[in-house]
Order: C-alpha cells, then sequence, then structure tokens
C-alpha cells in the first residue's frame, strides 16, 4: 500500500510495457484475490466477477499507455475495476439508484439517546453506550462475528459499501478510495463515517444481546 | 480570554466528529475541542473506542473466511492468456 508509485510499480509498468509477460502475470496473480472480492461488491455471481476481473486485466493492459503514475498502480487498477464492474450493470440495465448514496444527514446514533432536557445536558447522553468486551478473544472475528459484519455491511447503501470496503477492508487511504471511486473526498469521509456508524451499532446489538 | 469563547460540544455532536477525528482531519482548533470533550466524557471515549473496535474487526475481513479455492496454476494460464489477447497500445 502506498499513496504514490513506488519503485516496484516503475519497474512492474516498465516490464510490463516491454512485453514482460512473467512480470505481468506475477503482478496479476496478486492481486486477483483482491479484485475477486472488490468486483463481487457489484456483480455478485462468482464466474460474472471472475469475468469483471479478466476484463480488468485486459483493460489495464491496453491502457498501460493512460498510467501517469499519479497514483499506486493498484489504485490505478481498482478504478479501472470500478468502471468495468458500473458499465457491466449499466448494459444490463441496473443503474444506480440515487439512493446510493443514502442519507448523508442520517445520525450516527439515535438521536433518541441523547437529552432533550434543557441546558446543560441537552445533546448528552442519555443512554450512554457500555463498553464492548475487552479479553483478546474478543478482538477476533469469529464465525457469528463475520457473519453479523458482512451482513451489516451488505445492507449498506452500495456508496457506503464501496467506501468501508476500500478504506477499511482493503487498507487503501482516504485519497486513493475518492479516486477509485471518483467521489470527492469529502464526500468520501461522509460515506465513511455512515458506514463505521451502522456497524458499530451492528456489534452494540450484538454485544447487548449477549449481555442477558 | 472569558468563558463564552470556550466552545463546548454535545455528546451528541461529539459522534459526528469521530470519523474525522479518526482520519486526522479535524482542524486543530476542533480536534483540541473534540479531545477535551473526549478525555472529560468516559461515554464518548467509550463511544470512540467502540468504533475502533469496529475498525479493527472490519479489517480482519480481508482474510478470506475459507482457503482460496481455485488451482494457481489454472489462474496462471488464464492471466498469460490475457496479455497474449491484449491488442497494441494507441
Amino acid at each position: 500500500m502506498g499513496p504514490k508509485v513506488t519503485g516496484d510499480d516503475d519497474a512492474v509498468i516498465a516490464a510490463i510495457r516491454g512485453g514482460d509477460e512473467a512480470a505481468f502475470v506475477a503482478f496479476a496473480m496478486a492481486h486477483q484475490a483482491m479484485l475477486l472480492r472488490l468486483a463481487k461488491m457489484w456483480v455478485k455471481n462468482p464466474a460474472l466477477a471472475e469475468e469483471v476481473v479478466q476484463e480488468t486485466w485486459l483493460t489495464m493492459l491496453e491502457s498501460l499507455e493512460k498510467y501517469e503514475g499519479r497514483s499506486a498502480l493498484r489504485t490505478w487498477v481498482c478504478g479501472i475495476l470500478v468502471n468495468v464492474a458500473r458499465d457491466r450493470l449499466r448494459k444490463e440495465g441496473r443503474t444506480v439508484p440515487v439512493s446510493a448514496l443514502g442519507d448523508p444527514d442520517e445520525p450516527a446514533v439515535d438521536p433518541s439517546r441523547f437529552s432533550t432536557s434543557a441546558r446543560p445536558w441537552e445533546g448528552h447522553w442519555e443512554q450512554p453506550p457500555n463498553p464492548f468486551p475487552d479479553n483478546p478473544e474478543a478482538h477476533l472475528l469469529t464465525a457469528e462475528l463475520r457473519a453479523r459484519i458482512e451482513q451489516a455491511i451488505a445492507a449498506l447503501p452500495p456508496a457506503q459499501r464501496e467506501v468501508i470496503f476500500l478504506h477499511d477492508v482493503e487498507g487503501f487511504f482516504a485519497e486513493d478510495v475518492g479516486q477509485i471511486l471518483g467521489v470527492s473526498s469529502a464526500n468520501e469521509r461522509v460515506l465513511l463515517h455512515r458506514a463505521r456508524a451502522r456497524i458499530r451499532a451492528t456489534l452494540e446489538r450484538h454485544y447487548e444481546g449477549s449481555r442477558s | 480570554m472569558s468563558g463564552r469563547d470556550i466552545v463546548q460540544l454535545t455528546c451528541k455532536e461529539v459522534v459526528e466528529l469521530i470519523t474525522d477525528y479518526q482520519l486526522d482531519v479535524l482542524e486543530t482548533p476542533a480536534r483540541v475541542t473534540l479531545e477535551q470533550h473526549l478525555f472529560g466524557c468516559t461515554w464518548c471515549m467509550t463511544y470512540l473506542k467502540q468504533v475502533e473496535r469496529s475498525v479493527e474487526l472490519v479489517a480482519q475481513l480481508r482474510q478470506p473466511a475459507e482457503a482460496p479455492s481455485g488451482d494457481p496454476g489454472e489462474l496462471q494460464q488464464k492471466l498469460a492468456g490475457v496479455f497474449r489477447q491484449r491488442k497494441p497500445a494507441k
């Protein structure tokens, strides 16, 4: 990971431009799994997702000359994949609904949990959060937690899902996420904020449920 | 400086600033105000820790639940095929 081009990227690009098949195959093998995970955000069917990834590689190879090195190669390839996947959906007549962004004004926490009494208490916790368990196991993603979180991410508005996936699962920097998805960094932060808030709420329900 | 110059955040406002705080994009005055609240408010600190835990767990989704299926040799062949299929640029 890196916000800017690394020396490795330069070497890989030079080799591929020079017709080095092995250099391409090695680079593609190293990124195949990530691109497949990403493709599945738009295309659920595994065979179709694989096609999207293949088309991404072909597009990358055929537009290598356009790569200016302003972002890391990996970031650039992800941007290509997003375009390929969205094109595919468009051709199937599935356009991205306006609600894909989700409600930008959706509060991070249910407003009824804050006091509405007069100052100084107004806006302060009335139903405060309880700390999550803090034993070593609680830091591990058990199968049950994985299922819960995956479900919660799947239920997010698409744009929020894309952002949390790239930022928090794949570990891209905020500026790269904005570039890949074609959203401003301010929008990107709002989307990430909403997504994280929803996942936190999911975990809270999970732990509150197992407390009793 | 009079007390009126000190901006106080409510907990409801704090939870909306958490992501910007985590991403370190708050300007210094806003960050200081937020930290003053956080270090004086156990509940908001708990909230921050909860979000941090969520981020930590979400990051672990990167590890696949099951071992990747498919034959690496087959994938290698497929990718080499894509390479040979490419049309020259321009």
